[in-house]
């Protein structure tokens, strides 16, 4: 095959196995009990805004402990404005006005999550994206403590300290699989892009890409946007999946579990994105069930003290950085072609030709800069 | 409102958070780790007094003391120095997961109600009274803040650790060629901050006794942020970045108008944002911002 065709068939792979992969899971999700399919649900909307922390922090190298404020974001305003305006007036009597009196459908409120937590990150990324990277990472905590404390307390914008209530449970399987092959998409077309290339280039050399042209600042600012845009979005889908949400939902737990699914599946590709998602999601579901006491094929039981999922999620992301930091995936792409090394390999061991090199951009790629 | 007041309320608190940002600085001095789990220790500090309520006050302390120094230790053996030479991203990460780790195993092991930690209890108490209330812990604050920064700077000007811990913090790998005991010096950076833990647990269970298992790291964020912008690459402007951010938690808290005080933390937060929007390269930093990129 001729180098530019093999190019766009890698290309395909990379977005075609991320894709076939979330349809698998919601295809085996809605062969389920309606119980079990939420756990499906689950690992799909958690697919969607752990591609929203890829945009960000797989392409620019720099960690971000802020990105789920964008999803509370996304959660609340759809959340509020779904609600019927008749329940509204009674559960959330100190609502400004325009908000208590406006009712909107599920598919204007994701439009609008995500565009509520694309504009907020932008906002914030102004200050901090001046920042350099573990800095950057470190200040992004500082958003996220606003967005909880004001969600928390602010009742005119939304419940208060009180759950919020009676958002019509809109997602299904299906609808979820919707958002996250959008998220998937999106994240694919951005590290395609010229912008995307930019920021990838500043991650691996950061002097180099500023010596040939290259705004870092304005580059990590676009991807900041574009992975605060998906993170609303996975919190309208979410919140439209329960139906009832507290503050908490989407604070530090929800950080700390995203975080270890994109770290654990590979931070450097979208596929390492998708894998992490998905089984540390399911994972994550079946260990909270295990809390309560699951059935393991009906042999035995198995009833976790509470605090145990968070403790074993924890030692899997230390024991994966300590042994394997690019994460399951290496940090790979998706590919066939390991066929064709493969036979690449063989056929150099027979004539003594050079392998082909393997690509993989690793989670290590923070340039290690020497202290002054 | 006594002015007076509230100013001294705030430097007892700014010093307690200073005292977390020594650790934390000289960690990151050395290894460029930003140690989330620092606040862990602290917690364990905690929930050691709490264990140890019934024993004499002093054993209780020693204990504390035993369990945040080796409970550091034990911490850069296992979890980071494995990690040595890692991108600071993954030891970020990494010190993250940690943190997680050991807040469910608090959370396993005393449940999710308070524990009382108080064992300075006796410290909440009015020591001068009149137009100027003083409490003892505030008073006990002021003085360990002033006893350990001033031992820490003398720690580092004047005995020989002190001058490897600074070489090695200005140039790790140049520290190591020529022949400082690079491992002695990151084992005591973690010994020095388990020593901070412990003091800050036994004075902050004063002001908040309920120990609960993200006791820790609500302190450790702020510390952490206020490093930050003060700027977290040096000794002092860590410190003193850490010590405005307490400074100005305990004012906000008094200088609030009742109907905002609920919005406490959210001021705070968006401060320090725009000291960082309008000093990005610390606020005790060099004026003109680096072009090379540091961490």
């Amino acid at each position: 095959m001729s180098g530019a065709g093999m190019r766009h068939l890698r290309a395909l792979q990379t977005l075609a196995a991320p894709l076939a992969l979330l349809v698998i899971v919601a295809a085996i999700g809605a062969g389920t009990t309606a119980s079990t399919q939420q756990d499906f649900i689950t690992a799909l909307i958690s697919a969607t805004i752990v591609y929203g922390l890829y945009v960000f922090i797989g392409n620019s190298g720099v960690i971000s402990f802020g990105q789920i404020s964008f999803t509370a974001v996304g959660a609340f305003s759809a959340g509020v404005l779904t609600i019927p305006t008749q329940p509204k007036r009674l559960t959330m009597p100190g609502l400004w006005s325009f908000l208590a009196q406006h009712s909107i459908s599920t598919f204007p409120s994701l439009v609008l999550a995500a565009a509520l937590g694309a504009l907020f990150a932008a906002l914030v990324a102004f200050p901090l994206m001046r920042l350099s990277g573990i800095a950057a990472g470190i200040a992004t905590f500082s958003v996220l403590e606003i967005t909880y404390n004001v969600l928390d307390q602010w009742t005119k914008i939304g419940p208060g300290p009180n759950a919020l209530a009676l958002v019509p449970t809109t997602i299904g399987v299906w609808q979820a699989l919707l958002g996250a092959v959008f998220a998937a998409v999106v994240a694919f077309v951005y590290q395609r892009s010229r912008r995307g290339r930019l920021l990838r280039a500043a991650r691996e050399d950061p002097a180099a890409a500023r010596a040939v042209g290259v705004r870092i600042t304005r580059e990590r600012l676009i991807a900041f946007a574009i992975s605060g845009g998906l993170a609303g979005l996975g919190g309208g889908l979410l919140v439209h999946q329960l139906g009832t949400i507290t503050v908490d939902q989407v604070y530090l737990e929800l950080t700390f579990l995203t975080l270890a699914m994109l770290v654990i599946g590979g931070s450097g590709s979208l596929w390492g994105a998708t894998v992490g998602a998905l089984a540390i999601s399911l994972l994550d579901s079946w260990l909270a069930a295990a809390e309560n006491t699951v059935h393991v094929f009906s042999l035995f039981t198995v009833t976790l003290p509470t605090g145990a999922s968070d403790l074993i999620l924890g030692v899997i992301m230390a024991a994966m950085l300590l042994f394997r930091p690019q994460g399951l995936t290496g940090g790979a792409e998706f590919s066939l072609a390991f066929l064709s090394r493969a036979g690449a390999w063989i056929r150099s061991r027979t004539r003594g030709a050079p392998p082909t090199e393997p690509e993989a951009p690793p989670l290590d790629h923070v340039r290690q800069t020497e202290p002054h | 409102m006594n002015v007076l007041q509230t100013i001294i309320d705030g430097i007892a608190l700014g010093a307690l958070y200073a005292l977390v940002a020594i650790g934390l600085a000289l960690v990151f001095g050395v290894l460029r780790l930003i140690n989330f789990a620092q606040g862990e220790l602290i917690s364990a500090g905690a929930y050691s007094l709490y264990v140890t309520r019934n024993l004499p006050l002093g054993a209780s302390i020693a204990i504390c003391f035993a369990v945040c120094i080796v409970m550091a230790f034990l911490m850069e053996r296992i979890a980071f120095r494995p990690l040595r030479g890692a991108s600071p991203a993954t030891t970020l990460v990494a010190s993250f997961a940690v943190a997680f780790a050991l807040e469910a195993v608090w959370l396993l092991a005393f449940g999710s109600q308070g524990k009382p930690g108080d064992a300075l209890y006796r410290l909440n108490t009015l020591a001068v009274h009149g137009s100027l209330d003083l409490r003892w812990d505030t008073i006990a604050e002021l003085g360990a803040g002033v006893v350990l920064l001033g031992g820490t700077a003398l720690l580092l000007a004047r005995t020989d650790i002190g001058l490897q811990m600074r070489a090695a913090a200005h140039d790790f790998r140049t520290a190591r060629l020529i022949g400082i005991r690079t491992n002695a010096v990151i084992s005591l950076a973690f010994v020095l901050s388990g020593v901070m833990a412990a003091v800050v647990a036994l004075l902050y269970t004063v002001q908040q006794p309920l120990v609960t298992n993200t006791f820790g790291l609500d302190i450790v964020i702020i510390a952490l942020i206020g490093a930050v912008v003060g700027g977290i690459d040096r000794l002092w402007t860590a410190t003193a970045g850490a010590f405005a951010a307490g400074f100005a938690t305990s004012v906000l808290a008094s200088a609030l108008p009742a109907g905002q005080l609920q919005f406490q933390t959210a001021w705070l937060f968006l401060l320090l944002l725009i000291a960082l929007l309008i000093r990005p390269a610390g606020l005790f930093g060099p004026l003109r911002a680096r072009q090379v990129e540091r961490v």
